[in-house]
């Protein structure tokens, strides 16, 4: 295909991401080097229906010029960065002089809230993913082996934990999980602890979240390799079969080299989707338990103070590391390509 | 068939499978059914705070209301809080965003996977990139534009906003599907004295429906399920129905009416339902044409 | 009313300086609380209204009027704070008084859980995050605490106050429902509605319009009886803060439109808006209103010389970094000095990124 030609059918889709997600993403990047200028105070008399009171205020008249001539703020490079709210290079430098051994590090590095988020959004991206792969190829395996009208039924309800907004199926969850709620009630008779709470402790929290986390994702992976299922090859499985294959066998030397593709393609989707958990952390009322860097940001910017240099920060730190997970799939794909072409 | 190859079974392995799928069946049906139930009763008794049993027996209703069941939820969300405003503005989120998305995603997924320069690589990685962006971050980045230029509020801006955020998703689906559909029959067209713009309508368009079908209706749970983007971006009156829910729930200072909103997720899930009774072959041909495979 | 009404439920709260920073500014009015106004004036983006109260605000109350540095830039219409309510009946049954101090909420609680009347008597919004550090701010009040060095931007809460407030605050939690760290407001009145506890520090605004509410159980509403804010620690002030939500004119706008604004969010709070029905449902500081009994917590907490929610510009990260670093304290992963060690350099990496300190 020419450029030109090239051009003509794929501006439309490159000016809405340029306009949408490259120029925010530039701003971003903009605005986490920069933090507002050194704020001017004066103390002044306020009142209101419960009496005045001496009171600080920012003195605008002070800072007007200085805003006036550098409009993005203060520039300050890497600064926040670095600082206690984002990597903490120097509370993790102190954390490891101070700490004997390398749990007591581990401890202290949990106490900084950048990296006690990437614990928690490691664990889930980690055992969420291959998780849900697991239960949505057993799903497609089992579903297929249905009959055609079971099937129609199957896919069906199947699909419900997904299309329903993360929003509101974890809320539904956590009204039902609540320890006088049908499954909370459910999980202390079966574990004979009557005054046990999955919301009271910060790993069943964790399980709970990851439960979720396979629950609504699974149906994805289910679809995706319930469609690759159609297309496997009979003649290679009649072989597999002629040749005494059991069906494990069968799984093991057709099925799953088959479904090989469908796998990385779910996994590239879903890792990135994972690391951006949120949702559920909101929904089920967990940051005491739990947070994630999607949480921080959310943070960052609902407080009534916003603070937009943190929040961008953090955006772009989420980006990076999504590109350093995504890196083997990447060049994998670089590879791919360079064949084909 | 691959499935006379799999209905032979040995029946330990098949009562192993029924029962796994049944209980998949029961964990993702589940909880859906019993906010449905739920959504007849009173606050007390769907939470069930004193007692799960409640839930079930309806006590409270029963007391509040002297019937097991209740149409004051759906009666609130609808009536008094003009629910059905906000299923509009998602319907119509929903169809623009579909139609525009798939509009710029099949013209810009076919030129990607018929074109051999190294630069589309690169486009890929970048749509891919792209995609990774937080979405919260990028709303906090669109309200002083849009309330500088005035257009804060109104369904367009979301729905544009919602068919940019989509479309490294839906580059991604239709390039690799469009890998499937063999050169050979555009070539071939365009041998014959085509345009390329007129070998991809006349050629293309008729075989192409499986994949934009599939890649369309993750669209279209997109729009229907988006939060981030619909909370922030749009007023009152243009809010659909998932910050509409939200706001159901109340805040600090002020009472929530979880009813409401109770009422009002069945009631927006009953959609869903339907649409995917409907598509449910659509989804699964789609896919198995290939329009997913890596 | 309608206008004024939906405003306050709507979750648009956090997108109001967004609205009147553009030019000119697409917000005219916004709907703001003591804490809320502050990021309005720190990016001075509200306009004084000593004129326009001079020309139409006859009907206003002096005491609706918020001034900072004698300049009118608010007109409130309602009051609210946090006070106790409590179960008369179960307080009766233990044989005590309703408690005045956290002590005695404290003994209260300790009887009705050893008689075996409830599990956990107390509830409260102890939701990690926003609910969770204002509850700080009312013990750390409570207990004589100021927040910062005065007339700085520098925090200070690692000390006595600070450790004795959250001491106390670990203290109740013992008599609450183990999950009370997902308990937010509404969750803590489900609680209450379903009669699962006996004593609160609780909003009234959500306290009073119980009273208005379909559906709430008649035998738990009758023995619901609002009190006066606790003390604690043998502190004069109460532990608790008052708030007052009023609205806003934005700055960049025409004089006509700033003018017809105000005319529209005065009639909105009019005298003629009261009747039966909205003064049940909060308290008003509006000319006319004559308090209901749901009212009575707040008027009790007004008068007991309980101070209003600080208006500092630097207050709101204090209260985020309160809000995330409290909850390994309250689920006792950490000791209380290290909590507050972790909000104080929590609060400071965000007032450096913020420009407040340097």
């Amino acid at each position: 295909m020419r450029h030109k030609t090239f051009l003509a059918f794929f501006a439309p889709t490159a000016i809405a991401m340029l306009l949408f997600i490259a120029l925010p993403i530039i701003s971003v990047i903009i605005q986490s080097v920069h933090t507002p200028h050194d704020q001017v105070f004066r103390i002044v008399e306020n009142c209101g229906p419960f009496g005045c009171k001496e009171e600080t205020t920012i003195d605008q008249d002070a800072s007007a010029a200085l805003k006036e001539a550098a409009p993005l703020g203060k520039f300050v490079g890497l600064d926040i960065y670095f600082d206690r709210g984002h990597l903490a290079i120097s509370e993790v430098v102190q954390a490891w002089r101070e700490s004997a051994t390398f749990g007591e590090f581990r401890k202290k590095l949990g106490n900084l809230p950048f990296y006690r988020a990437m614990a928690f959004t490691l664990t889930y991206t980690f055992t969420v993913t291959p998780m849900l792969i697991i239960l949505g190829f057993a799903i497609a395996i089992g579903a297929n082996s249905l009959n055609k009208y079971l099937k129609g039924f199957v896919i069906f309800f199947s699909l419900l934990p997904m299309i329903v907004t993360p929003l509101i199926g974890s809320l539904i969850l956590f009204w039902m999980i609540d320890s006088r709620g049908i499954i909370g009630t459910f999980i202390q008779w079966a574990a004979g602890d009557p005054d046990l709470s999955l919301k009271a402790s910060t790993g069943l929290t964790w399980v709970m979240l990851i439960v979720y986390g396979i629950w609504s994702s699974a149906p994805f992976a289910f679809v995706v390799f319930y469609a690759g299922l159609q297309t496997l090859p009979s003649e290679t499985l009649e072989a597999a079969r002629i040749d005494g294959a059991s069906r494990w066998q069968q799984i093991k030397y057709v099925t799953i080299p088959h479904l090989m593709p469908l796998v990385t393609f779910v996994a590239l989707i879903q890792i990135m989707d994972n690391f951006r958990v949120f949702e559920p952390i909101v929904g089920f009322n967990a940051e005491a338990h739990a947070t994630s860097l999607s949480w921080i940001i959310f943070n960052d910017l609902s407080g009534e103070t916003q603070l937009l240099a943190s929040a961008a920060t953090t955006s772009v730190l989420t980006i990076i590391c999504v590109a350093i997970l995504l890196s083997p799939v990447l060049v994998r794909t670089w590879r791919d390509f360079n064949q084909k072409a | 068939m691959s499935s006379s190859v799999l209905n032979r079974q040995s029946t330990g392995l098949r009562i192993f499978s029924t029962g796994f799928i049944i209980i998949w069946l029961l964990m993702a049906a589940f909880p859906f059914l019993w906010t449905l139930w739920g959504s007849f009763k009173v606050e007390l008794d769907f939470f069930s705070i004193a007692d799960w049993t409640n839930a079930i027996t309806g006590d409270r209703t029963i007391a509040v209301h002297g019937s097991a069941f209740t149409g004051a939820g759906y009666e609130g969300a609808w009536v008094q809080e003009n629910f059905g405003r906000a299923f509009m503005n998602t319907a119509i989120v929903c169809v623009f965003v579909v139609c525009i998305s798939l509009t710029l995603g099949t013209l810009g997924g076919y030129a990607l996977s018929r074109s051999g320069y190294r630069y589309t690589f690169w486009l890929l990685m970048t749509a891919l990139i792209f995609r990774a962006m937080p979405p919260i971050t990028l709303v906090s980045g669109y309200l002083p534009p849009f309330f500088e230029y005035n257009v804060w509020g109104y369904l367009p801006t979301a729905i544009i906003v919602l068919v940019a955020i989509n479309q490294p998703f839906t580059l991604w689906m239709l390039h690799s599907f469009f890998m499937k559909i063999p050169k050979d029959l555009d070539e071939s067209a365009k041998v014959d004295g085509c345009t390329q713009f007129q070998a991809f309508r006349h050629v293309i368009i008729p075989v192409m429906w499986p994949g934009v079908i599939t890649t369309g209706l993750f669209s279209f749970l997109l729009a229907y399920n988006d939060f981030a983007v619909t909370t922030m971006l749009l007023n009152k009156e243009n809010q659909t129905m998932v910050p509409k829910i939200a706001s159901f729930l109340g805040t600090t200072q002020t009472e929530g009416n979880v009813m409401f909103a109770v009422a009002a997720v069945v009631s927006a899930t009953a959609p869903l339902f339907i649409l995917v009774m409907f598509f449910q072959r659509q989804i699964v041909s789609g896919l198995t044409a290939g329009a997913v495979k890596g | 009313m309608v206008e004024v009404k939906s405003n306050l439920t709507a979750d648009h709260q956090k997108i109001n300086l967004a609205g009147m920073q553009g030019t000119p500014a697409e917000y005219t009015a916004a709907i703001v609380a003591n804490s809320s106004i502050v990021a309005l004036i720190n990016e001075d983006v509200i306009r004084p209204l000593d004129d326009l109260v001079a020309k139409h605000g006859a009907d206003l109350k002096k005491n609706q009027l918020i001034t900072v540095d004698g300049k009118v830039m608010a007109v409130a219409f309602m009051a609210n704070a946090q006070h106790l309510v409590a179960r008369s009946d179960i307080l009766e049954q233990i044989g005590v008084e309703a408690p005045t101090t956290y002590e005695e909420m404290l003994a209260a609680a300790k009887m009705i859980r050893e008689q075996g009347i409830l599990e956990n008597p107390i509830s409260g919004s102890y939701k990690a995050g926003w609910n969770l550090a204002q509850e700080f701010n009312n013990m750390y009040i409570g207990h004589g605490g100021e927040f910062f060095k005065p007339g700085t931007a520098e925090v200070s809460v690692n000390n006595e106050a600070g450790v004795a407030a959250l001491e106390m605050m670990k203290a109740l939690s013992e008599y609450m429902n183990p999950d009370f760290l997902t308990h937010d407001s509404n969750a803590a009145g489900a609680e209450w509605k379903a009669g699962n506890a006996a004593l609160m520090n609780m909003w009234g605004s959500r306290a009073g319009a119980w009273n208005a509410e379909d559906g709430f159980p008649q035998d738990i509403l009758d023995a619901t009886m609002l009190g006066g804010p606790l003390t604690v620690g043998g502190g004069e002030t109460p532990a608790t803060t008052l708030w007052w939500d009023g609205w806003t004119v934005a700055k960049n706008i025409s004089d006509e439109d700033a003018e017809a604004t105000f005319i529209a969010m005065k009639n909105g709070i009019s005298p003629a808006i009261l009747d039966e029905t909205t003064s049940k449902e909060a308290v008003w500081l509006i000319d006319g209103y004559e308090p209901t009994p749901a009212a009575a917590g707040v008027f009790a907490t007004a008068a007991s010389g309980a101070v209003p929610y600080p208006m500092l510009p630097y207050q709101g990260l204090l209260h985020t970094a309160l809000g995330a670093e409290l909850s390994d304290f309250m689920q006792g992963k950490e000791s209380a000095e290290q909590a507050l060690t972790d909000v104080e350099a929590a609060y400071t990496a965000a007032a450096k990124e913020s420009g407040f300190l340097k």
